[in-house]
């Protein structure tokens, strides 16, 4: 039992068959992480390369805990500290080191398609922790184990998300991944954020926030990258917030039960209101949780001897 | 021609019938209790995925003999296989579940056949990452020899001798089958 590539690039190249065996592989691996001793030996003796071109705590940090708790050793590479100021190629960098034997690339870049890229120059696994605007499929695979975990089903389940979607890669892959195991997705934001071939996937977009909670099971809220202020996407953080935050009210709205989810850092009082995103409803930190279960099962699936 | 091997050539030997079956585990669970003095402090966990249905009827047993509750967990041992390096697919994982903690309780690991002794060296090692037990016991329907670890069966259903390409299959009812353990005379691949 293994994916059938040696990386893990994005959710688009994925079959349902793959995407339900790394689900069902991380509910073993949650049961570890429940444990006093956190660890198991399956990576004994194996490399994962953390390399991060973007700060980024929260995934790096499940990508170094998700290694550790395999028993796998684990290298931090940050451009900043590495020969990557020095003018040398991502590929290359690569290489040198593979040369040091490492087994998984775990990668995050600005660039849309570094993954992919990297992953076909070098003989070593690339797990994809991100890459510009195109995919993060590992943050997909945990909001689909959290969603599994709460609600069991996916035929027929209703997915709200709400946002930026235009430069976000977690509701790309999100969206990919919902629309094959036969989730209903609706895509919610100002017309400047929401991307003109979403119809072609089967989402159905709304630029209402009331009018399309109604009757859905799960509301992802997207952050609002505030650097992007001043770009012309929106007039006003206030108007934004007005229009598309998520406020208790607005979660009345929604199936009763439903979940909140945030792929994190949250804008509180943005994005999502303080009182929603510390509320029952909201799996925030569940999703954090997983996040280190889901990547010990695709690091698992992905190291199978050559 | 490989195929057509499988479908002639699959000569199975019965070495343990239904009673037989029953009345080994009826034995082992008197010994468990005779050697442990009663169900105080004693744990069964089974190794999936025969081991597990073991456990529970060993358990069951010991109730009808003694009227004490023993705690039942279920060990998978994948993740703390020893060729899991060398393979090159990933063996499917299966659930791990011990709900109790096995600190200073003499665990009984339960499998259907003893035959190289590795997967009762991962299965101690899954054991103590989980707690610090007393004392670990094993019981075994059916060792088989041919041991390449230093491990021995605390309790034994059935001593039979084989050889080494031939396989030894325990078919249980929990699984849809009539009770029984066979030889199966057919050439062994990989590992156990």
């Amino acid at each position: 039992m293994s994916l059938k590539q040696k990386d893990l690039v994005s959710i688009a190249s994925l079959s349902t068959d793959e995407i339900m065996m790394i689900l069902e592989t991380a509910e073993s691996f949650k049961e570890v992480s429940g444990r006093e001793i956190k660890k198991v030996p399956a990576l004994r003796g194996k490399t994962v390369v953390n390399f991060f071109f973007e700060p980024s705590t929260r995934t790096r940090t499940s990508f170094e805990l998700a290694a550790k708790r395999l028993s796998a050793d684990v290298i931090n590479f940050s451009p900043s500290s590495s020969s990557v100021v020095k003018g040398e190629t991502l590929l290359d960098t690569a290489r040198n080191i593979e040369a040091m034997q490492a087994d998984i690339i775990v990668l995050r870049h600005p660039a849309a398609g570094a993954a992919e890229t990297l992953a076909r120059g070098v003989k070593s696994s690339v797990i994809n922790a991100g890459d510009g605007w195109h995919e993060h499929p590992t943050q997909a695979l945990l909001d689909l184990f959290t969603m599994r975990e709460k609600k069991l089903d996916f035929k027929g389940l209703r997915v709200a998300i709400v946002g930026d979607l235009a430069h976000s890669r977690v509701a790309r892959s999100n969206i990919y991944a919902l629309t094959k195991l036969g989730t209903e997705v609706r895509a919610v934001g100002p017309p400047t954020m929401i991307p003109a071939y979403l119809d072609r996937l089967g989402v159905r977009v709304s630029y209402n926030l009331d009018e399309a909670l109604r009757g859905v099971d799960v509301i992802m809220m997207l952050r609002l990258q505030l650097e992007r202020q001043g770009r012309a996407l929106f007039p006003t953080i206030r108007e934004y917030s007005r229009l598309y935050g998520l406020t208790a009210e607005r979660l009345r709205l929604a199936e009763p039960g439903a979940l909140v989810m945030h792929p994190g850092p949250i804008n509180r009082g943005v994005e999502i209101a303080p009182e929603v995103a510390d509320s029952f409803s909201s799996v925030i930190l569940d999703q954090v949780a997983n996040g280190v279960a889901v990547r010990m099962g695709v690091l698992y699936l992905l190291s199978g001897g050559n | 021609m490989i195929a057509g091997n499988k479908t002639e050539k699959k000569q199975e030997k019965l070495v343990m019938d239904a009673s037989e079956v029953a009345r080994a585990l009826t034995r082992i669970a008197h010994e468990i209790l005779e050697r442990n003095k009663g169900t105080r402090d004693i744990a069964l966990v089974g190794i999936r995925t025969g081991g597990v249905h073991l456990a529970h009827r060993l358990a069951k047993r010991i109730q009808e003999i003694e009227r004490g509750q023993v705690p039942i967990g279920e060990l998978d041992i994948t993740l703390y296989r020893d060729d899991l390096a060398i393979r090159k697919d990933q063996p499917v994982l299966r659930k791990t579940t011990v709900p109790f903690n096995i600190s200073d309780l003499k665990v009984v690991l339960v499998d259907d056949v003893l035959f190289t002794g590795r997967t009762i060296r991962a299965a101690m090692d899954g054991l103590i990452d989980l707690g610090r037990p007393a004392e670990i016991q094993l019981a075994v329907l059916v060792d088989r020899g041919h041991r390449q670890l230093p491990i021995k069966a605390t309790y034994i259903g059935k001593n039979i001798p084989t050889s080494r390409d031939e396989n030894v299959k325990v078919f249980l009812e929990e699984q849809g089958e009539e009770d029984r353990v066979v030889i199966l005379n057919e050439s062994r691949g990989g590992a156990p």
